[in-house]
Formats: structure tokens, sequence, C-alpha cells
């Protein structure tokens, strides 16, 4: 839209010099431009963005409180919909937000656009048909249209419309253009943008003798710009994409419960684009990892999570940014959906002061609000995400915490410790086993005398989902979510997903399975990929809305990979800080007894 | 004032002067945070209604239920995990261990999941948790329920260690680390829950804290100075009760905090004495006293000392049963009383 409106008014600019009324025109179009910037910028739940950066602090390493000591009233749930989708988020040490609502955060905003009128959709036959788009047209869709046109259309200074305010015979609003006989009188001149109304301004002076001159014989025809800009407009709106459509899922194994989520889901445009955009842009950034990893700017361990996308984006549309998550060491798409940006996950891989952990957690140590890492120990993560279901349960603020582990820990017994404990107090935590056939070079077969993983929580309800459908992970996550809420305790469910990349870039990831396997999963179950077809194939995107989506990401990713390799290594200074939190600086041996460094919380 | 277990009253010289037992000091403390902030919960085998397993958190569950005081099955990796979780979510919670042998089990939660989260994260998620429980040789319980794990936490970044004496250490000590926004281990001794100790009205207020990482001298002495821990300090005093009859004076400095280590008390105090003996139950290789001598060696009271130093330590065994052989298996008085004569080459 912004593009439209741009190529309108650069053509009015062209044409302005000849004619103040063009001139007049023009300006009118640029401030309804601007006008309308803001009535699509603006997400629903967020109604003043920049309230966001006035409360903005800047950062200082010394005095920013650790996530937890953060009081709850200050932490903004920014942008967030029902459906559990963050857009923006309070980051870590209390940056300024302009550094953390990441250029993905803003983008997915303009990305969106709501549609100026309805037509009808096309409906496939796979799929249930939606209610009326009539009835789903909400209030703000109609007027939108109307409010940017008809101020062009009833106060610019045209003949046709100077025309019609004059008391003259000659032209009757009746003879007048469809624009202007169309237009709507439901918008008055309220708006600053918007002089007042021709008449007024004719009627009192006589500023403008060569349009008094243009009148006679001026055929009641729209000025050729004007009419050029509504050929424009018109052909550029977003009025046939379906705004929302039902799928069938696959259905759930179920364990020791009555029934699993149901069998469809409803996706809306808006929820598909951003789904799309946040699997692509793990996908892009793990991709980006791998390749920053063989030129050596990435070291140690990096465990990528290409293929699993479907699994973070789906859990976090199920539950909220205010309920807990932590996760074992493939931990970068989980860092993303809770808030981390790409810049900084990227920064903290190549272990830059800029990371999200200033360079001194490194892949497996990355930390968010409600976001407890990575973490490197198989298993250990397990009883402490029960630990935060406690405090959760304990604190009373009707939140979970999601519990993520592998097909590899499943068989750890800290873990089988954990769902006893969970159960007996009844903690609100959501078990995930995210199955993707193989714990390092080991198969499930081989490590597992039982694979039924939902099953092995014994007396804990279980699913099994299919964890390459972001949709079916959804819905599965909002069962549970729901199921914890209620106090029923916990719940486990195992997403039987899929890794394109080795376990860590130490291994290539072939010798214990085929390239015909990986391939396989890539062409028939790629997560990206059925996301795209299903909003392809119901006219819920354009191929070309689609490809902008990729091009956008591919840019944010290649600007935090360009931060990420050019931001400098953490001082040195830094080496003995953050041991404790809130004590007086103390002293730290170095390597010699000679050397005594600095250690500050 | 009330004092919610039963102890004797001395009146002495008008100042109220309680005897108190280490134990009940502990309990004291942890009712007295337990109160004061409602984020504090305990949580271990047998806390809430059995009493705790050596009655150090009698009377509690009753007072404050199911909720502050829970009982976990025996699963000390998965509780301490649990433990540690609710830390980093914003509780503050109190891990009791039966005896820190079984905080082996757990000991990757401690270590790897609490004490270096901090600075792994770079100052983002802090873990504010005491794990407490009895540490060292008991009586008669033999090999896997005797070792003392002071040298092993003491040796790893982003713990405080802090191992208590006397009542008043125990409940100053204690309240101190339940208030710390950090991971303290807290090393308490079975044989010193039944000492009673005098414990003043300064000491009896509610906001009586000792700080973590300052030692203390009990005695003050002239000729030697001896550094210990835990229980190993009344044995100490009892030796420089003895060689004071023989006119060697001996400065006992209990050091209340085993990491940050106090290092400048000690070295004061050789500057002052010349000799340096240091006794502890555990272990010798790479243990305590290894450590202090290192730091001494390497600081400014080396050129103070007059002979080398030495350590008084655990024999290098695993504990046995029969008592003769469990006596003769930890440092009793007639050893640090020889090893200071053979240090003060008397």
């Amino acid at each position: 839209m912004r593009k439209m409106l741009t190529i309108i008014s650069n053509v009015l600019r062209g044409s302005a010099s000849r004619n103040s009324s063009t001139l007049r025109a023009v300006l009118q179009l640029l401030a309804v431009q601007s006008e309308y910037a803001n009535l699509t910028a603006p997400h629903d739940h967020d109604p003043d963005p920049l309230s966001r950066l006035k409360d903005a602090q800047p950062h200082s390493p010394l005095a920013s409180p650790p996530l937890t000591q953060i009081p709850p009233a200050e932490y903004k749930d920014l942008g967030h919909t029902n459906s559990g989708q963050a857009l923006g988020h309070l980051g870590p040490h209390n940056r300024p937000l302009t550094d953390v609502v990441s250029s993905e955060a803003i983008a997915q905003k303009e990305s969106y656009v709501e549609p100026l009128m309805t037509s009808g959709s096309s409906i496939s036959e796979e799929i249930n048909v939606v209610p009326p788009l009539t009835e789903r047209v909400s209030e703000k869709e109609k007027p939108i249209f109307e409010k940017i046109i008809s101020p062009v259309i009833d106060v610019s200074p045209s003949p046709v419309l100077i025309t019609v305010k004059l008391p003259n015979p000659a032209a009757s609003p009746a003879q007048l253009s469809p624009a202007v006989a169309n237009s709507s009188s439901s918008v008055t001149s309220t708006d600053p943008h918007c002089p007042p109304p021709a008449e007024s301004l004719l009627g009192l002076d006589n500023s403008f003798p060569e349009i008094t001159h243009s009148l006679a014989g001026e055929t009641p025809f729209p000025e050729p710009q004007l009419a050029g800009a509504r050929v424009v407009v018109s052909a550029r709106t977003y009025a046939d994409f379906t705004p929302q459509a039902s799928f069938d899922i696959k259905k759930c194994d179920v364990h020791k419960l009555e029934e699993g989520p149901p069998l469809q889901a409803v996706l809306t445009r808006e929820e598909g684009l951003q789904y799309y955009r946040t699997m692509q842009t793990i996908r892009r950034m793990e991709l980006k990892a791998d390749q920053l990893y063989k030129q050596k700017i990435i070291r140690g361990f990096c465990h990528l999570y290409d293929g699993q996308e479907a699994c973070a984006v789906g859990i976090e549309a199920g539950i909220n940014l205010s309920d807990h998550l932590i996760t074992a060491y493939r931990a970068h798409g989980y860092t993303l959906t809770r808030g981390g940006t790409v810049r900084e996950i990227m920064a903290e891989l190549t272990g830059r002061r800029g990371g999200i952990a200033k360079g001194k957690g490194g892949s497996m140590h990355m930390y968010t609000k409600h976001f407890y890492g990575g973490n490197g120990i198989v298993g250990a993560q397990v009883p402490l995400g029960a630990g935060v279901a406690l405090a959760c349960k304990y604190l009373g603020k009707n939140e979970l915490c999601v519990c993520l582990y592998g097909d590899g820990a499943a068989n750890q017994g800290q873990i089988f410790e954990t769902y006893n404990m969970a159960s007996l107090w009844k903690l609100p935590c959501i078990f995930i086993c995210e199955n993707n056939k193989y714990g390092m070079g080991t198969s499930v077969e081989r490590a597992a005398a039982s694979t039924d993983y939902y099953k092995r929580g014994d007396f804990i309800p279980g699913l099994r989902v299919d964890g390459m459908d972001v949709l079916c992970v959804r819905e599965a996550t909002k069962l549970a979510a729901e199921h914890c809420r209620s106090g029923k305790g916990p719940i486990l469910m195992e997403l039987q997903t899929y890794r394109y990349h080795g376990h860590s870039m130490s291994d290539p990831g072939i010798s214990y399975r085929t390239r015909d396997e990986i391939q396989e999963v890539r062409s028939k179950s790629d997560p990206i990929s059925m996301l795209k077809d299903r909003m392809l194939s119901n006219n819920m995107a354009s191929v070309e809305e689609l490809k902008e989506i990729d091009v956008e990401v591919r840019k944010e990713i290649e600007d935090a990979a360009q931060f990420a390799t050019t931001d400098p290594e953490p001082p040195l200074d830094d080496l003995c800080n953050h041991i404790f939190y809130n004590d007086p600086p103390m002293e730290v041996r170095g390597t010699n007894p000679w050397t005594k460094l600095k250690s500050i919380s | 004032m009330t004092a919610p277990v039963p102890c004797d009253i001395c009146i002495i010289n008008s100042i109220l002067l309680l005897q108190v037992t280490v134990r009940d000091a502990l309990n004291q403390a942890m009712d007295e945070e337990l109160e004061r902030d409602e984020r504090v919960f305990l949580l271990g085998e047998e806390v809430a209604q059995y009493d705790g397993a050596y009655k150090v958190s009698r009377g509690l569950w009753k007072k404050y239920g199911d909720k502050r005081i829970i009982d976990t099955p025996i699963t000390e990796m998965g509780f301490a995990g649990i433990a540690v979780g609710a830390a980093m979510a914003g509780l503050r919670p109190i891990c009791e261990f039966m005896t820190f042998n079984f905080s082996m089990q757990a000991i990757d939660q401690v270590i790897n999941s609490a004490a270096k989260t901090y600075y792994m994260s770079a100052g983002l998620q802090s873990v504010p948790i005491v794990f407490r429980g009895p540490n060292g040789a008991s009586a008669g319980v033999a090999a896997q329920h005797s070792q003392c794990f002071a040298a092993w936490y003491g040796h790893c970044p982003g713990l405080k260690v802090v191992s208590p004496w006397s009542a008043e250490d125990a409940r100053g000590l204690l309240k101190s680390a339940i208030r710390d926004d950090n991971p303290v281990v807290f090393l308490e001794n079975e044989l010193m829950y039944g000492v009673p100790f005098e414990m003043s009205e300064e000491v009896q207020s509610k906001d009586f804290l000792i700080p973590i990482g300052k030692a203390k001298i009990e005695r003050q002495g002239t000729h030697i100075t001896l550094v210990s821990h835990s229980r190993m300090v009344s044995l100490c005093l009892d030796a420089a009760a003895v060689l004071a009859k023989e006119g060697i004076e001996c400065e006992v400095i209990n050091m209340r905090t085993i990491r940050p280590l106090d290092a400048e008390a000690i070295e004061t105090s050789i500057m002052k004495t010349n000799h340096l003996v240091t006794v502890e139950g555990g272990w010798p290789q790479f243990g305590i006293g290894a450590e202090i001598l290192a730091r001494i060696m390497e600081g400014p009271a080396f050129n103070y000392l007059d002979s080398p130093a030495v350590r008084v330590t655990g024999v290098d065994i695993p504990m046995p049963y029969a008592k003769i052989l469990e006596d003769n298996s930890v440092p009793q008085i007639k050893d640090i009383i020889f090893s200071i004569k053979k240090t003060l080459n008397v």
C-alpha cells in the first residue's frame, strides 16, 4: 500500500509544477498518505507504539537487574494477540526498545495490511466454507478506503468538484463522475490534513482564477491524475485474499486423555504470514549459522534447529509470552520466539559483546524474559522446568511452564523423578519431547525400550503430535495449556519432528541415516513448505508476498550476520563480572598470584 | 521476644543470655526468614511432617503448611533441580539434603544449573537458593555417609560456601544465606546440632546477620594461629585450653565461610603469631587446608612464617565403622596439640 501511494505521489509531484490545482491535490494526497500510514502501522493490540519508546531506558550493564527481578508491572506485553503471537518484547538489560523491537517485528507490522475492500473469497473444496466475508469485515476495513480517497476527491480543487460547489446550473451533481457522486459524505473535515470543503473556500475568495477560467466547457470527468490514481488504488488492494481458512490436521494419539485436540485448525492470514515469517527467520538464521561455523567464525557447540521450526513457532502460538519456557541445547529457535532478536542471537554465537549473553554464554546459554535457556546438560532442564512451574503455582499468576527435551534425554532418570513430583504436586508444566528420531547418532530404536515417548509419563496424560505441522503443534499446545491452567497438573506432548542437520556442526548427520531419508522429509514434510502450500492454495497470500517476506528475512539475517561478525568481542574487563548478583565488587585470582582481577555484579 | 523452642535462660549481669543449641538456632533462623519473606520456602526429605530428619525444621510445617514446607520423594537430582528452577523463576528456596553425601546425586544441578548460570547469562538470570544439610563425619555412619564436601563445593566459582560452628554462626549465617541472591551451600554438622551455646540479645534480634566471607577470631593468641571450620573449631579451642596451661597461647580462627575465603584475617593473624596450623575433618588431598596453605605461601604472610605451615586433616581413607577405627580416622585434640608443638618446635 505504501509503495502504491508513493507511486501516486511521485506521479503527482511530477505534474504538480504545471498546475497549482494539481499541486494541491498532491499535497493533500501526501497528507492523506501519512495519515493512512498511521492507520495501518499500529497493531490491534498496541494502540500507542510510541509510548514504548518514551519509556525506554539506556543500556546500563551495572544497573540492570536480572530478568526475574524485573517487577511484572514493568514488563510490557507488546503487540500480543489472543492467539499468542509476540511481535515485540522488552529485551534484556532494559535496553532501549528501538534495539529490541527487531526489524522482524517491525517488518511484521508493515507487511500486514488490512484488506481495504472485500470481495468473494476463493474457497477450495477441501476446506470448510467460512462465514460470508461481509459478516467478518471489521468496521475498520470499510471506511479506510473511503477515508483515503474521498478527501482527495472531495476537496481537490479539480474543476469537476469546483463545478459541483458553485451554484452553477451547468453542472449538477448528477452529471459528475461516479467517483465524486459516490464519495461519502461521512468524511468531514475534522481531520487537520484535509482543508475545509471547497465550497467555503471558493465562496469566499477568488484565489484560483485559472480554475474559474477552466470551468467553462469542462467535461464532468475526473482529472487524468485522479482517475489514474483511482485505477492504481483498486488494482493494488489486497481485496482478493482469504482472511482466514480452516485446515484439517492430523489426529493426535492420546494417552490417558479423553480426547485430543480438534481435527481442524483455523488459520488467519495474519497468523499465517507471521508463522511463515518466523519459521523462515529461524530457518535462514540456522543456515547462516551453519555458514559462519564452516568459516570458523562460530566455534564450539552449534546445534541447529532447521527442520523443527514448526515446533518452536507452534508452541509459542499456543501459549503467552507471560508463560515460561525452558529447553535443551538446540535453543536458537526458542530464543527467537521467546523475544530474542536475530542480531543478539548471532552475536552470541560469534561471541561478541552485542550477544544476548554478552558473549559469555554461547550457543547453549541464551536467556530472555521467561526463557530459561539453553541448557547444556542433557535432561537437567526438565527438573528446572518443573521448578519454574512450581513457582508459577506458588505465585498464583496462572502461568505455566513449557519444558522441552529430546528423544535422547527422554531416558534420563531425573525426568522420571520430575514426572513424579510434577504429578504429585499438580504442577502446571507441559512436558514436551521433541522426537527427531535420533539422539546424537543413536536412533530411537537403539536407545529406548519404548519409543512411545508420549506414554512414558505413565500416570501423566500424553499426546503424540505431528511436529512438522505448525497448526497441529499449536492446537495441541492450546489443549495442553488449557489442561495445565485448569489445575489438572502436568501433561506430556511428543512432537514428531526431524532435524535436517546433524546433531551438531561436528556431525555430518549421514553416518547414521541416509541422505534419501533427509531428502524425503524435506520434500514431503517440510514445515515451511507445508504452510506455504496451504496459504497459496487457499489464496491467503500471493507468491510475491511470500517472496517479499523471504527477501526481508534474508536481509534481516544478512544484517544480523554483518553485525555478528563486526561487533567487537567482549572487553577483558568483563572477564570476571557476573559471578554473583547484588554483591559488592570483589577480587578474583587471575592465572598467577600477582594477577588480581576485578569482579562486579 | 519469644523463642519458639524451649531453652535455658541464664541472667548474667542483667544481660539476657540464652543457651541455644545449634539445631534451635537454625530452626529459629528459618522460621524468621519464612515469616519475613513470602517467597522463601523449604523443601527436602522429611522436612515437613516428620519435623526434619534431624528435627532442624521442627514446628515449621505446622506453622506454615504444605505450600511452604514441602516433603519430597527420595529423588535428590529431581528436587534439587526443581528448587533451582523455582529460584530462577523468582522464589527463594531452601533445599535441604538429608546429608551432603546425597547431594552428590544432585551435584550437577548445584554446579551446572545453579552456580554457573548467573555468569553464563551475563547477569540476566540469578539463582537465589540455599542448599543446606549436615556435612562431614557423624558417629558410626560409615563410609558412604561421612564425607566432607567443603573442598568440592569450595572449588567452584559462582557458589558461596558457608560452614558455621556455633549457634550464633548458624543463626547469622543462615539468615545471610537466605537473604543472599546467589546460590549458597550451607554445610552444617550433625554432631553440633545438640551443642548449646550462649546467645546474646544482639544475636537474638531478627535482623542479626553475619556477613558471608568474614572469619571470626574465637580466641586471641600470640604464639600460633589455628584455622578451622565447623566442629573442628571446638577441638581447636579445647587444644588451646590445654596448651594455655603450658604457656602456649593459640589464636583460634573460625573460618565461618569456606568460599570466599577470608585470607586477610588469616594473614593478619600470621603476621602476629608467625606460625600456622589448619585443622579440618575432611581428607587432606586438594582440601581446605591445602588451599589455605597455598594462599598463604603466595601472599604477604609467607615472609612472616617462622616454620612451614601444616595441615591437620582426616585420615586419607574411607570412613570405617568400628568405633576405635572411626575415632582414629578424624583429628583428635591430641593430634592438634602434637602438630602445634611440632610447628613451634617445642
